[in-house]
């Protein structure tokens, strides 16, 4: 991705404040995003929130990566009203890593921290009611996996409930 | 339940849906009820899932455009233009100025039919059956426009990736102005049998509760957050397809309560025939597609582009790899999130008016279980 570095006077806070937490500051087709470690992700989205006025959190998902070390990337979408603005945090988790739930910073990320365990089976710590959101509590496996096949379930209930291969 | 007498004051767990008219859908809500009173409400949720972002990793990015139409099926025009404004986006292209203007109008078209969707069956559930009728003869006009476009009237698919599917038929400036035409004075019908009535306003003041800070906090936008008196809108905040050539306002209500939501929609379709007349009078000559690649291979990289939907933000997050298929396809949901909040809204109310707030989020099953 051919990013550009972004700099002004806000990430200079927080490079002062985080340091190394947030190793990439940039932008990419005029949309801002920086990359931390999951450990301060939910200090600097509360800073976001209270010291630069990004109290709308957008959006919070994962996108899978099999191929690199650390598998999944979190990403949080963030908006200021005061400045109508728009920034994406940015993190990378491990297969089994636990990231820190941020549903007490933003309610919002309740249902939406549901989903992304949901899809992708990354658990996060200490939210108050981790459970599958969209799919039944017997699902077996996390759709949003690049591993889980399009038609995996299909096969699997034509197998067990009908006992031949599936036609398709 | 063992040793429980009649008078005791445990609370009672109650089921409502899936299958229950007023869910507007397949929405499962757990109520805790204290007698009348609710004391918690959980939703369960995922009875139309349908696995939208897995399958658009399996198709290429213009096979999956039809895909996004099925999400909000009341408003699948807009559900478009935001998969559409992406992946432009994302191959850093704009459509032509005539393709715009006729996105805006078709755009509006629909988030005036889905507002009139939503009061009609809001209407229905508070008690009054008329007001159904007479938006399902107004929405039915609009509806025949995107009939007389692109062949359908719900998934109507109506925009490609670069500009639209098809030119406007000849008909089509004259159609629309009969549209607003015949429909303004519609809106004050409704209002004649609503907004005064007594039983109407009574059920809805007060109800379901949303200030400023909780639909921050919720992440609750559209009519949701304008009801509570915040003047946002992303035409106005962050304008895309021309949004800024056309002239209108924000409805905004102080209580955010579901009678000033009911206010707000109503406005907003007022607002949505000034558009329209607006656009429709300078649609500009032109070709009908950008220059894009016939094969869609956007670069290695990632956007997130969102727009006002008639229920609240839409955005679409798609990440590329560089090869035909995106690589992820993540769509935030302005029902799921809304109805979120609902718990929120409810707690302390009385279980007869959990079926007004239900309707005041206007939820479509699909989008929130996509």
């Amino acid at each position: 991705m051919a990013s550009a570095p972004w700099d002004n006077e806000m990430t200079q806070r927080l490079a002062a404040k985080f340091g190394p937490a947030i190793s990439e500051f940039a932008t990419y087709l005029g949309q801002n995003f920086m990359v931390a470690e999951t450990a301060s992700v939910p200090a600097i989205i509360e800073a976001l929130k209270t010291e630069e006025g990004f109290d709308y959190l957008v959006d919070l998902t994962a996108v899978d990566y099999p191929n690199k070390p650390e598998r999944f990337e979190l990403v949080y979408i963030l908006y200021s009203f005061r400045r109508n603005e728009r920034v994406r945090v940015k993190t990378r988790v491990l297969e089994g890593q636990k990231p820190h739930s941020i549903a007490a910073i933003h309610k919002t990320a309740n249902w939406l921290e549901r989903e992304v365990f949901d899809m992708f089976g990354i658990e996060f710590a200490h939210h108050p009611d981790l459970r599958r959101i969209l799919l039944p509590d017997e699902w077996q496996g996390h759709p949003l996996r690049k591993e889980y096949g399009i038609t995996q379930m299909d096969d699997q209930w034509v197998k067990e409930n009908l006992a031949i291969e599936s036609g398709h | 339940m063992p040793g429980a007498t009649f008078l005791d004051s445990t609370e009672l767990v109650l089921n409502m849906g899936p299958q229950h008219p007023s869910t507007h859908g397949v929405l499962r809500v757990i109520l805790k009820l204290d007698g009348e009173k609710v004391m918690g409400t959980d939703c369960v949720i995922g009875y139309l899932h349908r696995g939208v972002e897995k399958i658009s990793e399996n198709r290429t990015y213009a096979q999956f455009a039809p895909y996004v139409d099925r999400m909000d099926y009341v408003a699948a025009v807009s559900n478009g233009l935001g998969y559409c404004l992406a992946i432009e986006k994302l191959l850093n292209a704009e459509a032509t100025p005539r393709a715009q203007a006729v996105r805006v109008i078709l755009t509006e078209l629909n988030r005036i039919a889905s507002h009139l969707l939503w009061l009609g069956t809001h209407a229905l559930d508070i008690g009054a059956i008329t007001p159904l009728f007479y938006t399902m003869r107004e929405r039915e006009e609009c509806l025949n426009i995107f009939e007389k476009y692109c062949g359908a009237r719900l998934t109507t698919h109506a925009f490609r990736i670069g500009g639209l599917n098809w030119d406007i038929y000849e008909d089509f400036e004259k159609d629309c102005k009969r549209f607003c035409d015949y429909f303004l004075p519609k809106i004050d019908e409704y209002e004649e049998l609503l907004t005064g009535n007594r039983i109407w306003v009574e059920r809805l003041t007060g109800i379901g509760i949303l200030n400023i800070d909780d639909c921050k906090s919720y992440g609750v936008t559209g009519p949701m957050l304008r009801a509570a008196g915040l003047a946002w809108d992303l035409r106005k905040a962050q304008p895309y397809s021309g949004y800024d050539r056309y002239d209108f306002e924000i409805p905004t209500r102080p209580n955010g309560d579901t009678y000033d939501r009911y206010i707000v929609r109503m406005q907003e379709m007022r607002q949505s025939v000034r558009i329209i007349r607006q656009a429709v009078e300078g649609i500009p000559e032109g070709p009908i597609m950008a220059r894009i690649p016939k094969v869609i291979k956007p670069p290695v990289g990632e956007v997130y582009v969102s727009i006002e939907a008639p229920k609240g933000e839409l955005g679409y997050f798609v990440v590329s790899d560089g090869s035909l298929n995106p690589y992820r396809v993540r769509i935030r949901p302005p029902s799921f999130i809304n109805l979120q909040a609902l718990d929120k809204m409810a707690r302390g109310s009385l279980i007869a008016d959990i079926v007004a707030i239900i309707g005041t989020i206007d939820i479509v099953l699909g989008e929130v279980d996509r």
